[in-house]
């Protein structure tokens, strides 16, 4: 039996490793992967604590997270095409139509 | 036994999360994380999860990581190539900031007693079957699962329009 604390681990590494990929890289496609990355490790926290406590919640929200990361990264797939279409580059620093 | 297959899977994810943020090119990123999330399905199969480990693997390997491939494909990312990738002086503070963040996240969840002697164990409730699963899903969250539905709906609509080529006037 693996005990609990080695998911949750392995969670906070891999969300760390997301987390420093979102900070450190500056190319805006490896930044939407980071973020992929991080809600993965949320979903193994969700995952792990519903076998733990055997409570269903926690499968059911995985479920969740799992459809609303494939509406996030189509809209946001559908934004970047429609910004390398008016200005060609990757790199979040010139992005900065928003002025922000 | 158990404990073996954990640590080949945890580690080969840790191993290819670190090449999604470390590996230059884009397209190398997105098979590294093709790689990690079949890792992460893995381990929702030691979890007894087989159904989120079977939507783990269509849904982010086969259409997440296939989406992001076409789009890679799509976009010219031979500037992106020669991109210079790894933290220059100027970054220091936020690996500073990145490191202490990790820090207090591990110091945390080591120190922790309730994580380290969690409650006494529930008891196999569940059989790990996905009737449960739906039952759950179709009776008490019915709502939510309506809601979502509709997010995914207005989500596709929203990244069409969003793609689509405007008609010159």
């Amino acid at each position: 039996m693996i005990p609990l604390s080695w998911y949750v681990i392995l969670g906070a590494v891999l969300f760390m490793i997301g987390l420093s990929g979102v900070f450190l890289r500056r190319n805006i496609l490896v930044i939407l992967m980071s973020v992929e990355l991080m809600l993965n490790s949320a979903n193994i926290n969700f995952v792990a604590f519903s076998h733990f406590f055997q409570d269903l919640r926690g499968q059911v929200f995985a479920i969740f997270v799992i459809t609303v990361t494939a509406a996030e990264v189509a809209v946001a797939l559908g934004i970047l095409v429609a910004l390398m279409r008016n200005k060609r580059t990757l790199k979040v620093d010139e992005i900065t139509i928003m002025k922000g | 036994m158990e404990a073996i297959f954990f640590l080949t899977f945890a580690a080969l994810a840790v191993a290819s999360a670190l090449g999604v943020v470390l590996l230059r090119n884009p397209v190398h990123c997105a098979i590294s994380l093709m790689v990690c999330f079949i890792q992460v399905a893995a381990i929702f199969v030691l979890l007894r999860s087989p159904f989120l480990a079977v939507v783990q693997i269509f849904v982010y390997v086969g259409a997440i990581m296939v989406l992001f491939l076409f789009v890679i494909m799509m976009l010219d990312i031979r500037t992106a190539v020669l991109e210079r990738f790894l933290p220059g002086w100027e970054r220091v503070p936020i690996l500073g900031v990145l490191t202490v963040l990790g820090l207090q996240m591990l110091i945390m969840l080591l120190t922790s007693d309730r994580l380290l002697h969690p409650p006494a164990d529930a008891g196999t409730v569940l059989d790990g079957t996905v009737a449960e699963l739906g039952k759950a899903l179709f009776l008490d969250y019915l709502l939510p699962f309506e809601v979502v539905s509709v997010v995914l709906l207005v989500a596709f609509v929203g990244a069409i329009i969003l793609a689509k080529r405007e008609r010159k006037e």
